[in-house]
């Protein structure tokens, strides 16, 4: 099942009476979901990503634009009649029911033809528990389960009568680190074998690259970019997404062009085509950094990192705009923390340059 | 824990307390097993120099009066009756009221007052409501008119008018205004308390209960009172504890006569005996009947935690 998301606009009125300023929480939202992938809706927090997925639920009402399932306009059908499976960030379990009456509960409810015999909910019911490997827990409550089996158990209850479309609102944030990353495999895992259309949302850009097909980047209600995680990595579109996505962050620095040369405060990085004259803003990938003696980029290292494979540089450039600029290389290459100076070579793939003002990227050719 | 050098001043810190209590609660108690235990015991009497012998007299005494039985059965019956019908409407007026934004304040107000409301007069709005007009006493022109609302609205219906609460009015009749007042008298505390439980539910439990397309009847059922369990448990025991104590209610509509004119004590309760004794200057008795009662709200009390321990999901 496609989801196709028209135009969509949420505002909620003004808390403060006296003036009649409404707040736009999703603006003009357009963006058609392919039928059977896993998309994360990735922002920071206030950034319209749950306002969304609670239209896309139909628990909120857009205020414009549409939303379609397939061919079908399910804007003003009610939740009840969506056919979606929604997965809480607090799980929302029912207390006093065990894991099995929890997710047998939906089967319930069934009405007419998709009524099902006792047998074959219990039928159901097991093979969703089966699916999130929680089997062996039917007849526990919920408070006996721990976080990641909770959420197992969520998912089971959104999986089982089989919906349209699964939505996910920050379904890690509850769990532990160790938890998160098998969780996030499991959540991987369980889209692949149903193939249901399924959006998630997350406030965590690891989270959304590791496992989306496709990810859309909203800030402020306003979606920055959308496209698979690995291009829009490579390829942000504003200053935003770029500093929004990839841990250790990309590293800003104040810079110019003059006379088809990219400056990064007094160094001279590189040559560029197709770029005039003008104050820029200057982002560097931590990866883009290579030591090099004769290196246009002059920095002034603090202290060395080593991390296994890589080793972090933690140095300071009079042009960053953060205290320091992180770069990550390999660690075959000996950086000594007590130097004076040290000298890399930029990457020109992994260095973008944004317009000062409104931060959209300014896009070159290498000479 | 308090240093042990402290502890005189936590003791004279709670002290006030203390005395109150000692003196208006803890002796009271005593005295009431004592006075039970002599025979035929009256303050009166002690007061003039009398000596009563030990035994349990007062109980066999108690136990033996037709009266003691009846009030017993009524305060029973409207126990029996009161707290579930109370306990179920308050639940649905509570969840409606909770369910609805225009006027909430308002109507929590108004479903609020019979709380704030002297008792003895909502008893005597009752007993007019269910009057008819006619002669109190019998005579032969009696039920020339009928006047009160509830007979009118009958007669506007085409029904014949029933005599609720007058001369010669049926045990069945008085029973049911009781319980029809003791119910209305109920629902407000009641309805308070779910309400504050309702808001307290999470909820996400209705929304998830949304999606997966949950039928009104079984949100209610499925979710709302098991979540509601602790608040209804509560509820029913104090509801129990207040019916057992019944008493302002039937003087309300029936005056301390506490039945109808052509039966006196007919409607009378547990409490009423005991008030009934006391003024009797027996205080043996009423101190008997005092602890009868406290072993059945003791009992009943047991049993409705029993239950819910049970079906009550903390």
């Amino acid at each position: 099942m496609k989801i196709v998301l028209q135009n969509l606009t949420k505002a909620f009125p003004s808390r403060n009476k006296k003036s009649n300023e409404e707040v736009i929480a999703v603006n003009n939202f357009n963006f058609e979901i392919p039928d059977g992938k896993l998309i994360g809706l990735l922002g920071p927090s206030g950034c319209g990503k749950s306002t969304t997925l609670y239209m896309i639920s139909g628990l909120q009402k857009p205020t414009s634009g549409r939303i379609f399932f397939g061919d079908d306009d399910v804007t003003e059908l009610s939740t009840e009649n969506r056919g979606i499976g929604l997965v809480f960030q607090n799980y929302a379990l029912y207390p006093h029911m065990t894991v099995k009456q929890n997710i047998m509960f939906p089967l319930q409810n069934l009405k007419g033809q998709d009524k099902l015999t006792k047998e074959q909910m219990l039928e159901r019911t097991q093979e969703a528990a089966r699916l999130v490997q929680i089997d062996g827990l039917l007849d526990r409550k919920p408070s006996e389960l721990s976080g990641g089996q909770q959420q197992r158990v969520a998912i089971a209850r959104a999986l089982v009568k089989m919906p349209r479309v699964l939505l996910l609102d920050e379904p890690l944030s509850n769990l532990d680190a160790r938890l998160r990353l098998q969780t996030r495999e499991e959540i991987r895992r369980i889209q692949q074998e149903t193939k249901i259309t399924t959006v998630f949302v997350t406030h965590d850009q690891e989270e959304a690259m590791s496992i989306s097909d496709m990810i859309v980047v909203m800030k402020t209600g306003i979606v920055q970019q959308i496209g698979k995680p690995q291009d829009v990595y490579d390829d942000p579109a504003n200053l935003f997404v770029a500093k929004f996505l990839g841990t250790p962050p990309i590293n800003v620095f104040e810079g110019r062009v003059k006379g088809g040369m990219l400056y990064v405060g007094p160094d001279a990085v590189m040559e560029i085509k197709g770029v005039s004259d003008q104050a820029v803003t200057v982002g560097i990938r931590p990866e883009g950094f290579v030591p090099d003696e004769n290196g246009p980029l002059k920095c002034k290292p603090v202290n060395v990192e080593v991390m296994g494979r890589d080793v972090s540089v933690v140095s300071t450039h009079e042009a960053s705009a953060n205290p320091f600029v992180r770069s990550i290389i390999n660690a075959d290459h000996k950086v000594n923390p007590a130097l004076e100076h040290v000298r890399y070579a930029i990457k020109p793939h992994k260095i973008f340059i944004f317009n000062k003002e409104t931060e959209e990227r300014i896009y070159f050719e290498v000479k | 824990m308090v240093e042990s050098k402290q502890q005189w001043k936590a003791w004279l810190y709670l002290a006030p307390a203390i005395v109150l209590l000692l003196i208006f609660t803890v002796w009271p108690i005593i005295n009431t097993v004592r006075m039970a235990l002599l025979e035929n015991y009256s303050g009166l009497k002690a007061a003039g120099g009398a000596t009563f012998n030990f035994g349990i007299g007062n109980f066999e005494k108690v136990i033996n009066y037709r009266r003691f039985v009846q009030c017993m059965k009524n305060t029973v019956l409207l126990c029996v009756f009161t707290v579930p019908i109370s306990t179920l409407l308050a639940l649905l007026i509570a969840v409606a009221l909770h369910s609805i934004k225009p006027l909430q304040k308002a109507l929590q107000t108004i479903f609020f007052l019979p709380y704030v409301t002297n008792s003895i007069a909502i008893g005597m709005v009752f007993a007019a409501m269910f009057n008819i007009v006619g002669s109190f006493f019998g005579t032969e022109n009696e039920l020339i008119v009928t006047a009160g609302i509830i007979n009118n609205v009958i007669e506007f219906f085409g029904g014949t008018h029933v005599n609720w609460i007058n001369y010669g009015s049926s045990y069945a009749a008085n029973m049911f205004v009781m319980i029809v007042y003791i119910v209305w008298n109920a629902l407000p505390f009641k309805i308070l308390i779910l309400l504050g439980g309702l808001t307290s539910i999470n909820k996400q439990y209705y929304e998830a209960a949304k999606v997966d397309s949950t039928p009104r009847s079984r949100v209610l059922w499925r979710i709302t009172v098991p979540l509601l369990s602790p608040m209804l448990a509560y509820v029913v025991i104090t509801g129990f504890i207040g019916g057992f104590k019944e008493y302002t209610s039937i003087v309300g509509i029936f005056g301390e006569r506490m039945g109808p004119a052509s039966d006196s004590g007919r409607m009378n309760t547990m409490v009423g005996f005991i008030y009934d004794s006391l003024s009797n200057n027996n205080q043996g008795r009423a101190s008997a009947a005092a602890l009868i009662l406290f072993g059945i709200i003791l009992v009943v009390t047991l049993i409705n935690l029993q239950v819910s321990k049970k079906r009550v999901h903390y």
